[in-house]
């Protein structure tokens, strides 16, 4: 590469601008260095200026609402003017776990029951074709599952079902859908998991005389635990923060009493509470425009607790095959 | 009673025998069988419930009018989704600008410079995997407190809506460029050292064409999950239904999104139609994007 450089030198300075050449060269390494040191920065600092645009008028909402009151209260009614305002956020963390529950409930048995077919008992063919049509329904935009719930599920099947009273956001038709939502996902890294078990271990188990079922639940799923739950948890922090199907099909969260009603009633949750709310029009420094930060560094806490959990998690139950 | 010769060969009999099926065993096997492709029948078909319902809804709505009109909030039958389509591909294009080189830069780095050994390196990963976990509407948050408003004030534009998308995604991009990165065998990277070409130029050279098929590949799936988002540009506050195209990076925006979220609000039952008819715009758009990765993927993977 520098052949040109060097075959133009002078004989008798040839050292001394080797020398030159390589300095240049090594100056230019560490400018291309510090370039790409600065763009794995920008990931921190983006952590970073989350942690503090959230903090900021979360600091200045505990000005004017108290912690305890924020924690431990039960009613959540922002919207209202003056004394008739409530900030429990109990209800909506209430709203968002009914409904995640309600998903995983969906998800998870359908999740791993699809992830154990595909990676153990599904031809290779088959697995060809829907392993990619899996990528593809992960990467379905969410507002599509909330709007099937709102034009359909609700209207066409469950209130059918259950009867009129069925209101137009309930949470049922918002979990289920949310459900629907990330068991594409749960399945496809779950069938990564599984598949990354290596062959041996199950020729093992059939060595023994092991049925398919039983090398499949007792070997292949135990060995590759620390995949599964990370698909688990991956799925459950997607339906915690998800937002668009329960801003379309749940409710927004505006207005929420003490109690949480059945699943056939609207609720909302902490993710369509903010959107409902930061429309872009809350102006900067009203009580309204901080619940929402609020809102949102709970949400992250949660979803950044919950990441933990499963860092940690993972490695516990990591196996190692070479 | 029987010479060591018959017991052994009764004991090479016995083991050769292939013990019977516990029929308990055959049954919970059959219910198991069953439990599966019942789980896969009721996935299955509420997936495909979910696309037939929007495109047997929509398909009569599709026209040339809903690419080339505005978007009109009184009168379904000449509402377009012009300016959502055209903030869309700005958005993208936008978003690309700011992701190709920040996350290949990132993955990079991790990948060829860093030393695991450094504790900000290790920072810089788990920080990475928390990011990726991080909803997005809270990614609105930060978009809306610090890049529309406060320090950077750019106002409810398409630059911050791309730079609110690609913080979003760029984890993803990431995440992928990295594994591409890792699956060129260091042989490679030890040859074009051992020619005498500086670390650089053995990145430039060897390690990114090597590496191409993946990394693009990731960088258009990051960029199809941006223009889906929904969420974080409605706490931003892209425009509803607006009926001009941005003329610059400055100018307010809307999205196909956030169009399907305004025209499946409205109770005019033809309203809900567009809003079907736009998802087929949406969901034909990302279609070809995941066309195209697949394209790059088989056409240019590198075996080594």
């Amino acid at each position: 590469m520098t052949s040109s450089s060097q075959t133009a030198a002078p004989a008798g300075g040839r050292g001394a601008d080797l020398l030159r050449v390589r300095s240049a060269r090594s100056v230019s390494e560490l400018v291309i260095r510090a370039a790409l040191f600065a763009a794995a920065a920008i990931s921190v600092v983006t952590t970073v200026l989350i942690v503090v645009s959230l903090l900021k008028e979360t600091l200045s909402f505990f000005g004017d609402v108290s912690l305890v009151d924020y924690l431990t209260g039960g009613k959540w009614t922002p919207q209202l003017a003056g004394d008739q305002a409530s900030f429990g956020v109990l209800p909506l963390v209430a709203g968002t776990m009914y409904i995640t529950g309600i998903a995983m409930i969906v998800a998870v048995p359908l999740g791993l029951l699809s992830a154990i077919y595909l990676a153990e008992y599904a031809p290779v063919r088959v697995r060809r074709v829907v392993k990619p049509v899996l990528e593809i329904l992960a990467g379905v935009p969410t507002i599509v599952f909330g709007f099937f719930a709102l034009t359909f599920l609700t209207p066409d099947i469950l209130r059918p079902l259950f009867g009129p009273e069925v209101s137009q956001s309930n949470q049922l038709a918002a979990g289920l859908l949310v459900g629907l939502l990330v068991l594409p996902t749960i399945a496809s890294i779950a069938e990564d998991a599984l598949t990354s078990v290596p062959e041996s271990l199950r020729e093992g188990a059939f060595g023994l005389g092991a049925s398919r079922l039983t090398t499949s639940l007792r070997v292949v799923m135990p060995a590759a635990l620390s995949g599964v739950i990370a698909a688990v948890v991956l799925g459950t922090s997607r339906a915690i923060g998800e937002t668009l199907v329960i801003l379309l099909a749940g409710g927004s969260g505006q207005l929420l009493p003490s109690t949480v009603g059945s699943p056939t009633e609207d609720s909302g949750s902490m993710a369509a509470f903010i959107a409902s709310t930061a429309t872009g029009d809350a102006a900067t420094g009203s009580i309204a425009y901080e619940t929402i930060f609020a809102v949102g560094f709970t949400l992250f806490v949660i979803c950044l607790v919950l990441n933990l959990v499963s860092i940690r998690l993972v490695s516990r139950y990591r196996q190692v095959y070479e | 009673m029987s010479t060591p010769a018959q017991m052994a060969a009764k004991a090479a009999q016995q083991t050769t025998v292939i013990p019977r099926r516990d029929p308990a065993d055959a049954r919970k096997e059959r219910s198991f069988a069953f439990l599966m492709y019942a789980a896969l029948a009721v996935a299955g078909i509420s997936l495909a419930a979910l696309v037939f319902q929007f495109v047997s809804d929509g398909a009569g709505a599709l026209s040339w009018n809903l690419l080339t009109n505005f978007p009109s909030k009184v009168s379904p039958e000449t509402s377009g989704v012009k300016s959502a389509l055209y903030g869309t591909i700005y958005l993208m294009l936008l978003t690309a600008v700011f992701v190709i080189p920040v996350g290949i830069g990132t993955a990079i780095y991790l990948e060829e410079y860093a030393d695991r050994r450094r504790w900000f390196n290790r920072l810089i990963e788990v920080n990475i995997q928390n990011l990726a976990s991080v909803p997005s509407v809270v990614y609105g948050l930060l978009g809306l407190a610090f890049i529309v408003r406060g320090p950077f004030s750019l106002g409810r534009t398409l630059l911050a809506g791309a730079i609110t998308l690609g913080l979003l995604v760029l984890p993803v991009v990431i995440i992928v460029a990295r594994e591409a990165i890792r699956a060129v065998p260091s042989s490679i990277r030890d040859g074009s050292l051992a020619l005498g070409a500086t670390k650089w130029q053995t990145i430039w050279k060897q390690v990114l064409p090597g590496s191409m098929a993946g990394i693009a590949t990731g960088v258009i799936l990051a960029l199809s999950r941006a223009i889906g988002e929904t969420a974080p540009l409605i706490v931003i506050g892209a425009a509803v239904s607006p009926r001009f195209l941005p003329d610059g990076i400055n100018s307010e925006f809307t999205a196909l999104p956030i169009q399907i979220f305004a025209f499946s609000k409205d109770n005019d039952p033809q309203f809900i139609q567009l809003a079907s008819a736009t998802i087929i715009v949406l969901m034909v758009l990302l279609l070809a994007m995941n066309s195209v990765a697949i394209y790059l993927r088989n056409r240019f993977e590198q075996k080594w």
